[in-house]
């Protein structure tokens, strides 16, 4: 039994601990598990890699650095990935994932470099497939990379989040796509290491091009779209290193992740393709210059005496809830009033927030039982019997427009229905629109009441006068 | 600092258009309060009241000088030449019906703000007089036709015998008709009501009424975009006669209520409905004052046919409760010129961009400013909703046959790639392509909560990668060592932080009951 035959047999076993693991994650109640089989499936792979690359090397010379490097480069880096998970607050969540794909994604153009700077001895028509796997899994991984460090500048603000329009942007990707084309047939004629360089320049660019072009409000989109991309990047890779488990497990993760963004841009009623393009968040927002009337204002006792005298309370919570930390003076909310016989339950829309399921993390954090904890469409019928609705920090997926006003920018998106509540009470810094730059008429409806300030304050001041 | 007269009505007219209790929120406005002697009387509102509550009492020619004048009814001629040059008047006008009354009040630089002419827009909703006065009138109406009727509303069974309840048939489910509805089931009558507008059924339903719908075949309904009835058409309109003479041959007691804005109010029931109704029986109908919306009614008349129908015509049903209808009126009143003060310093100033502002306004500076232009009011949400879906629909994906065809051409190309490929590579798009399938599936029904765990799993599983790289660190050559290094190293932050940040998340998460 060869060392290579273990491997073999340890990276099937891998695989199908991964696709446990993911089957798990769908789940509350299995995803525990499913966490547990991912790690399993990935110390057996690590494992049996490092058997199969330290027996194959074994008395020759570079063995001794190799094994060196190996073991520094694993230690070093699971150091800093576990100190980076602990530190990180749960309102950072969607940067440091979007900085973890760039992590696959710089990794697949160093294997793709590798791969042509390292001869193979191939010949002939599997020189040439070499070559071209080169060229795809650094593409690939380039674009992952550069698009992965602007989403994760985007959404940790340090640079603006505003969607960058280019002329002719379409033009310029699909531009970029046929130019790789084109050198990934040129290279395979001729191999030269500066076409190389000039394909991995390209995929920076595009992959940055790609997701600078993408709005803010998009973003839940983008990072698991390009959750997608890095799968995929590993599978180029295992086409290039003819590794089966690295072709599944990017597989995986990509389709997984494809589906992930197809999921919520029906959610937004984007199209998919026009996301996956780095297309939309570019129709010019319409002006907002219909009159509404006039908003109604309401101090936190006020809201205070409404929330105990209500018998059903509803809490969708947006971004702004995230921002302003308020999570857990809700979460202390939520327990007096249910403490009071208050039914009080939580509306989350499948995109509020910066990161799929963005709200249910920060809930989870402040320890908001899930079981209340409900969906868009497992609420939405239910709010015209509620009571009181307290909008905290979110503003397009509670806009009546998308549902009323056909000519609305977001019209045809599904938000939660809060204007049917009997009352709703919106938490606000200021009159501003939200992220798709669209009024949102509920600020006038007469059943709504804005509480203007920071949200974590006001949350606080409501507690103080229950 | 303007000063506001509060005059005196006419003897019929028993309400008022200021209250003590709303005299206070004027002056807190900016303005100065005087009020006629005896102004409030017929409402119970005694001359001492209105001092006590900080307005001065004056004789009227002193009242009717005020820079504005509140009143309730329309002036006469001779009290029109009471009010001084470039005086405000805020009354009901009802400049629609009286063009003459508009035009004289267009003279000496007189404004003329018509309180009856509040659009139906939910912002204005709290200076909407006819809706406040008609709330009232449809109570009072119902009062008014127990008075008269000869029996209980309610049915009983007593040992003295059975006592069926009383039938009663309103006419239009307006505000009035509304609380008509609520007045008369609340006295234990069966209530049936008619209404052109379909969306009304609900209302009707929710108060305690039976809507009886008038079907038309092939017409589609219309949603009044204006909040208030339209005419009908003919089909419809002789369907809906239909109906209103098989009732009134069996009900007891009918309220009429139909009125659309700046016409004569519609005829519903004809003499021969009121022909066959039972003696004892009664009418009121409360759009007497627009000429009627039953045959042989009389403006604020009793008439008793020769069958025994009582037909009253009363049109000042809210002046029969002086008392609440003053209130609200006066209340209504208020928020009117709290909105025309918006320095809230005594000064009155129009702002003709203001939509509500605009339309009440009848006469400015002497210059007749009416009709003003049309008002779309939000009442109709199922126009938006309906339209919704036709602005989305071009949207849709390709047809079914398109993807069918690029479905049949993708797996054309797999499977000549696979054909003409060299050895290794149509096994490994096998796995490819049974890996893609197996992640659709698995990932299918993820509840969107764990959306960011899934993620984060997902993305330390990418970290793969990192077998890549660890392959390629044997190489003989040193550059590609330290590549592969580093390529392990950055795949290794994603192992390990992704699997620990997903553990850390999970742990969050739990149930109810085990807090």
């Amino acid at each position: 039994m060869s060392a290579v035959a273990v491997a073999g047999a340890a990276y099937i076993v891998a695989a199908l601990l991964f696709i446990l693991s993911l089957a798990g994650l769908s789940k509350h109640e299995t995803s525990r598990r499913g966490v547990a089989f991912g790690i399993v499936g990935m110390a057996i792979a690590l494992v049996a890699t490092v058997w199969v690359t330290v027996t194959g090397a074994w008395g020759q010379p570079q063995a001794a650095l190799g094994l060196t490097l190996l073991v520094a480069a694993v230690l070093g880096g699971g150091a800093i990935g576990l100190w980076r998970a602990r530190v990180v607050e749960m309102t950072g969540m969607p940067e440091l994932i979007a900085l973890l794909h760039s992590f696959v994604g710089l990794p697949a153009v160093l294997v793709g470099w590798n791969g042509a700077l390292y001869d193979t001895g191939l010949e002939g028509a599997l020189a040439d497939i070499h070559h071209a796997e080169v060229f795809i899994g650094v593409f690939i991984g380039g674009v992952t990379f550069t698009g992965s460090i602007v989403a994760f500048l985007k959404l940790s603000g340090r640079i603006s989040s505003k969607p960058l329009v280019l002329p002719g942007k379409n033009v310029l990707n699909l531009g970029a796509l046929v130019v790789f084309v084109v050198l990934t047939v040129w290279y395979v004629i001729t191999p030269e290491i500066w076409l190389l360089v000039l394909v991995t320049v390209l995929a920076f660019v595009l992959g940055w091009h790609l997701v600078a072009s993408i709005g803010g409000g998009d973003m839940p989109v983008v990072v698991s779209m390009l959750n997608s991309y890095s799968g995929w990047a590993a599978a180029a890779a295992g086409f290039l290193l003819n590794n089966d488990l690295l072709i599944v497990t990017g597989a995986l993760v990509g389709s997984s992740g494809a589906y992930l963004s197809y999921i919520m841009c029906k959610a937004m009623n984007r199209s998919f393709l026009s996301v996956i393009a780095g297309g939309f968040g570019i129709e010019a927002p319409s002006v907002g210059d219909e009159d509404y009337g006039d908003h109604r204002e309401v101090d936190a006792e006020s809201a205070a005496d409404m929330l105990v005298s209500a018998s059903s309370v509803v809490i969708t919570p947006g971004y702004g809830m995230a921002v302003a930390q308020a999570q857990h003076g809700v979460a202390d909310l939520v327990q007096k009033l249910r403490e009071r016989g208050v039914d009080v339950r939580f509306g989350i829309h499948p995109v509020a927030g910066r990161l799929p399921g963005h709200m249910n993390v920060l809930l989870a954090e402040a320890k908001v039982p899930y079981d209340i904890v409900l969906e868009m469409d497992e609420i939405n019928d239910d709010l015209a019997s509620t009571d009181v609705v307290l909008v905290i920090g979110a503003n397009d997926t509670v806009n009546p427009a998308a549902a009323e006003d056909p000519g609305s920018p977001i019209a045809g998106m599904p938000v939660l229905r809060v204007w049917e509540a009997h009352n709703v009470i919106v938490f606000k810094r200021s009159m501003a629109s939200g992220y798709a730059g669209v009024p949102n008429p509920l600020f006038y409806r007469d059943n709504t009441q804005m509480l203007f300030g920071d949200a974590k304050e006001k949350i606080d001041d409501i507690l103080r006068h229950l | 600092m303007s000063r506001i007269g509060v005059v005196a009505e006419a003897p019929r007219e028993k309400r008022v258009a200021a209250t003590p209790t709303t005299v206070p929120k004027l002056i807190a406005l900016g303005y100065d309060v005087v009020v006629e002697a005896g102004a409030g009387a017929q409402s119970s509102f005694p001359d001492a009241a209105y001092a006590a509550s900080g307005a001065t009492v004056v004789p009227a020619a002193e009242a009717w000088a005020s820079a504005i004048v509140l009143k309730v009814d329309a002036p006469t001629p001779d009290e029109i030449a009471r009010l001084a040059d470039g005086a405000t008047l805020i009354a009901l006008l009802s400049p629609a019906l009286r063009p003459d009354l508009v035009e004289a009040l267009a003279t000496r630089g007189i404004t003329a703000l018509a309180l009856d002419a509040v659009p139906r827009i939910s912002r204005a909703q709290s200076m909407d007089v006819l809706s406040s006065m008609a709330n009232i009138s449809g109570y009072r109406a119902v009062i008014e036709a127990a008075n008269e009727f000869g029996r209980f509303f309610t049915g009983q069974v007593t040992a003295a015998g059975k006592v069926p309840p009383a039938k009663v048939l309103v006419a239009g489910a307006g505000v009035a008709g509304l609380a008509a509805i609520g007045a008369a089931s609340s006295l234990g009558a069966i209530v049936r009501a008619t209404d052109p507008r379909p969306e009304v059924a609900d209302q009707v339903a929710s108060i305690g009424g039976q809507y009886l719908e008038v079907v038309v075949p092939d017409e589609a309904k219309e949603v009044s975009s204006d909040g208030y009835a339209k005419a009908t058409s003919e089909a419809y309109d002789r369907r809906a006669a239909e109906i209103y003479s098989e009732q009134a041959a069996d009900v007891d007691i009918i309220i009429t209520t139909a009125l659309i804005p700046g016409r004569a109010a519609p005829r519903l029931i004809t003499a021969a409905d009121v022909a066959s109704m039972k003696p004892g029986s009664v009418i009121v109908d409360m759009a007497a004052a627009q000429g009627g919306n039953v045959e042989g009614s009389i403006e604020g008349e009793r008439v008793v046919t020769e069958n025994g129908v009582a037909i009253l015509g009363f049109t000042d049903l809210p002046g029969r409760l002086p008392q609440q209808a003053s209130q609200l009126f006066a209340t209504n009143l208020v928020n009117l010129v709290k909105l025309l003060t918006p320095g809230k310093d005594g000064h009155l100033r129009i702002d003709f961009d203001d939509v509500v502002q605009r339309t009440v306004t009848v006469v400015r500076h002497g210059e007749v400013t009416w009709p003003p232009p049309p008002v779309q009011v939000s009442a109709a949400p199922q126009k938006a909703a309906s339209a919704a879906p036709v602005a989305v629909e071009p949207k849709k994906p390709m047809p079914a046959r398109a993807r069918g065809w690029l479905v049949a051409a993708g797996i054309a190309v797999l499977f000549a790639v696979c054909a003409f490929a060299p050895p290794p590579l149509p096994q490994h798009f096998l796995v490819l392509t049974l890996s893609v399938v197996v992640g659709f599936y698995v990932i299918g029904h993820v509840a969107h909560a764990l959306h960011t765990p899934l993620m984060s799993v997902t993305n330390a599983i990418s970290g793969i990668i990192v077998v890549g790289a660890m392959v390629q660190i044997m190489a003989p050559d040193l550059t590609v060592q330290i590549l592969a290094a580093v390529g392990v190293l950055l795949a290794s932050i994603n192992i390990f932080g992704g699997f620990a940040v997903t553990r850390r998340m999970l742990a969050m998460f739990q149930k109810g009951q085990t807090r």
